[in-house]
């Protein structure tokens, strides 16, 4: 958009900027955004294009993040393609507007980068942020690396856009390890994806024209429904997300799935893992496979709809799975994946061991010998059946 | 002041159409839902309206009941101005591509509109935002100085000495209120943007005059709203339009507007006057109609020290006015 991108190329690029570029050729019509560690790169580099007249929006700096997703709930609702990018604490002021954009239905894309919430104040990757607005009604995607930031991001507004979705969805990406690190990406041709993406026609607008009323008092007569609505349609978005991504395969060449699986051929333990940290577990994998150990990995891409069936089928007739969060619950029963894997397998006649770690708060690095040591301990806990309700790893003592 | 002259007559010049409609459920004598009437006759269908949380947003909107004709949205409780701002820039760029209203060529005005809860103590940074960006929209901030929705709390337009659920009168604090209103026209003036206003709907053709020009002007416009809240104040359900003409003749609430810095007081300036030099029996009809006041009776000094500020408050509007 910039001219700094050449698709088909591939290209060395910081994944902040990849996404802003991305944002760009997706043709957004209105940013509204407010700075916040470590997500301002991607908002600097999208208002410079603005600036640069190279993408015709409106990029609006507001005074708070309050004030950021509420007005793109305005922006939304008269029917523009609206992008905003968070993180942590911003995420958290963001709360309340979390779950009216999703009541109002409106497709907004938002791009979180995921970092540690405070006290004590950190600045550095953690999925605390995205997982304490689990419940907001969003669409929620992980990307694992800059080129799974460009492509959800195409695909993140696709999805949300599709009346039968009509959703916010978020694209979550970890703070600096993925955002500030400058990787091989490959971009598309601008035309292809706006083709793709097609101009967003929302089922409703304000129109005084046609006037309409969005966001009105639900009695308790009619609250459930509401919900109810809500609820059908975040579970039925799965299966447009995945007509999306089966779409986006078929034009440019890279398949998704809700549940992704590496080397599970015969494997009797799997790892279970979430965002940037996947791609080090793999190097894990192959060497504990190496080694002859029965060992591989399931990532969760969708995190919201959460696929149950799908995670059901990848972990049916393993002896245990290993998940890892990076996530503290404080005083729960676990970290968010865990807890949630464990509730959708509860009710299976035969189900897998579950052994839950957390780690990687605040920015605190996971080398690969550290998967390699959760793994082979998770093991151990597996085949003795003593494995505690968590566990935190890495806690210098 | 032209419509101020037309007298009896003008009421049957103003739009039949009734945009905010009858069927809501707001109290009976309710001032800010006339209001609401007044403010839509003013702007005509091209409006679209950001309502934050409050009495006119639930007293409308009970789903599947609407009382409105125009597009409506409301999100939360603090941020009526930054959702605006958001509707303003849609439709701004949507032009621009040429996405939107094509057809048209009328100007849709944006209003965000709180209460003074809503506006001046949760609401105020994102209305000072929207004021800042140069949002092309205009604010209404109904004021009935309290939270009266959530049961007739204090806020900080609550004035000095009155008695609310949360600065109630008590042996050991007999007062009510123990703070000044805050001023919330200057703090929008202060932002330097084209107009701001006050406006008080016993006086509906100033009122809609206002309107008209807020919704005119290319840019942020504020119009500060006295909408008198009988079941709040606690007087009789006939007294909003009475208590509205008193407060702003007794100068408790000045009608004026300040067009691009400039000051102009708009209307009743010789009963201000009269009432400022002369306090005690205006000032003692507005205050004493109303429960929430019933108590200063017998509060001597408390009332000198309301009188002292209705006269300093008055002689600085009066000097900025004729500079």
């Amino acid at each position: 958009m910039s001219g700094r991108i050449e698709p088909g190329k591939t290209v060395g690029m910081e994944v902040s900027i990849a996404q802003a570029e991305v944002v760009a050729q997706c043709d957004v019509d209105c940013i509204a955004a407010y700075p916040i560690t470590p997500q301002t790169h991607i908002v600097e580099h999208l208002s410079e294009i603005v600036a640069e007249g190279d993408l015709q929006a409106a990029f609006m700096p507001v005074e708070s993040e309050h004030s950021a997703m509420s007005a793109c709930i305005g922006m939304s609702a008269v029917g523009a393609r609206t992008f905003t990018a968070t993180s942590s604490q911003g995420l958290a002021l963001m709360h309340e507007m979390l779950y009216i954009a999703s009541g109002l239905r409106l497709p907004i894309v938002m791009s979180c980068v995921n970092r540690a919430l405070s006290a004590p104040i950190n600045i550095w990757g953690d999925q605390g942020d995205i997982m304490a607005e689990r419940d907001t009604g969003w669409v929620q995607i992980f990307t694992e690396n800059g080129q799974e930031v460009i492509d959800q991001t195409i695909c993140s507004f696709k999805i949300a856009e599709d009346p039968r979705v009509s959703l916010p969805t978020i694209v979550n990406m970890d703070g600096f390890q993925m955002s500030h690190v400058i990787e091989p990406m490959v971009f598309y041709p601008t035309a292809k994806i706006r083709d793709f993406l097609g101009v967003f026609q929302p089922l409703q607008r304000l129109d005084p024209r046609a006037p309409a009323m969005f966001g009105p008092v639900g009695i308790p007569e009619i609250y459930t429904e509401s919900k109810k609505a809500h609820d059908v349609a975040l579970l039925n978005s799965q299966a447009v997300i995945e007509e999306v991504w089966a779409r986006f395969a078929k034009e440019f060449g890279r398949q998704y799935a809700a549940v992704e699986t590496y080397q599970t051929e015969g494997a009797e333990y799997l790892l279970v893992t979430i965002g940037g940290l996947s791609e080090t577990a793999s190097v894990a994998i192959d060497e504990l496979r190496a080694a002859g150990r029965k060992v591989g990995q399931l990532r969760l891409r969708l995190w919201r709809p959460f696929p149950a069936a799908a995670v059901r089928q990848a972990l049916a007739g393993v002896k245990g799975a290993i998940v890892f969060d990076r996530c503290l619950s404080v005083a729960g029963t676990g970290g968010p994946a865990a807890t949630e894997i464990k509730a959708a397998l509860y009710n299976e006649p035969v189900r897998p061991t579950i052994v839950g770690f957390i780690g990687g708060l605040g920015g605190r690095d996971v080398t690969v010998g550290d998967f390699r040591a959760m793994i082979e301990k998770g093991i151990g806990y597996i085949d003795r059946g003593d494995a505690p309700l968590y566990e935190l790893v890495g806690v210098r003592e | 002041m032209n419509e101020v002259n037309l007298g009896v007559y003008a009421a049957r010049l103003l739009p039949q159409e009734e945009l905010f409609t009858q069927g809501h459920r707001a109290c009976q004598g309710c001032i800010p839902a006339l209001m609401l009437r007044q403010i839509t006759k003013a702007t005509g269908r091209d409006l679209i309206v950001c309502n934050a949380t409050g009495c006119m947003e639930i007293i409308s909107s009970p789903y599947p009941y609407n009382a409105w004709r125009v597009p409506w949205i409301h999100a939360a409780f603090e941020n009526a101005a930054a959702v605006a701002s958001g509707v303003s820039a849609g439709i701004e760029i949507l032009k621009k591509k040429q996405r939107f209203f094509h057809d048209r060529t009328n100007k849709i005005a944006v209003m965000g509109i709180g209460g003074d809860g809503g506006t001046m103590d949760i609401g105020l940074q994102a209305l000072s935002g929207a004021l800042e960006r140069g949002t092309d929209f205009f604010y209404v901030c109904y004021d009935n100085e309290a939270y009266m929705n959530t049961g007739i709390q204090r806020s900080s337009a609550t004035p000095m000495g009155a008695s609310t659920t949360t600065s109630p009168v008590g042996k050991a604090d007999p007062a009510g209120q123990t703070t000044w209103k805050k001023n919330f026209a200057e703090i929008c003036v202060a932002h330097h943007i084209p107009y701001v206003a006050t406006a008080c709907p016993s006086y509906p053709f100033d009122l809609m005059r206002k309107v008209k020009k807020a919704a005119a002007v290319n840019g942020p416009a504020v119009l500060h709203i006295f909408a008198p809240c009988p079941t709040g104040w606690r007087c009789e359900a006939n007294l909003g339009i009475r208590l509205g003409r008193l407060a702003v003749e007794s100068g408790v609430f000045p009608l004026y507007e300040v067009v691009d810095g400039k000051y102009t007081i708009n209307l009743d300036i010789d009963a201000i006057k009269k009432s400022v030099e002369d306090p005690a029996a205006e000032l003692a009809k507005y205050l004493f109609q109303q429960g929430r006041f019933r108590h200063l009776r017998t509060k001597d000094e408390l009332l000198a020290q309301i009188r002292e500020r209705l006269r300093q408050d008055w002689t600085e509007l009066k000097a900025k006015a004729e500079k």
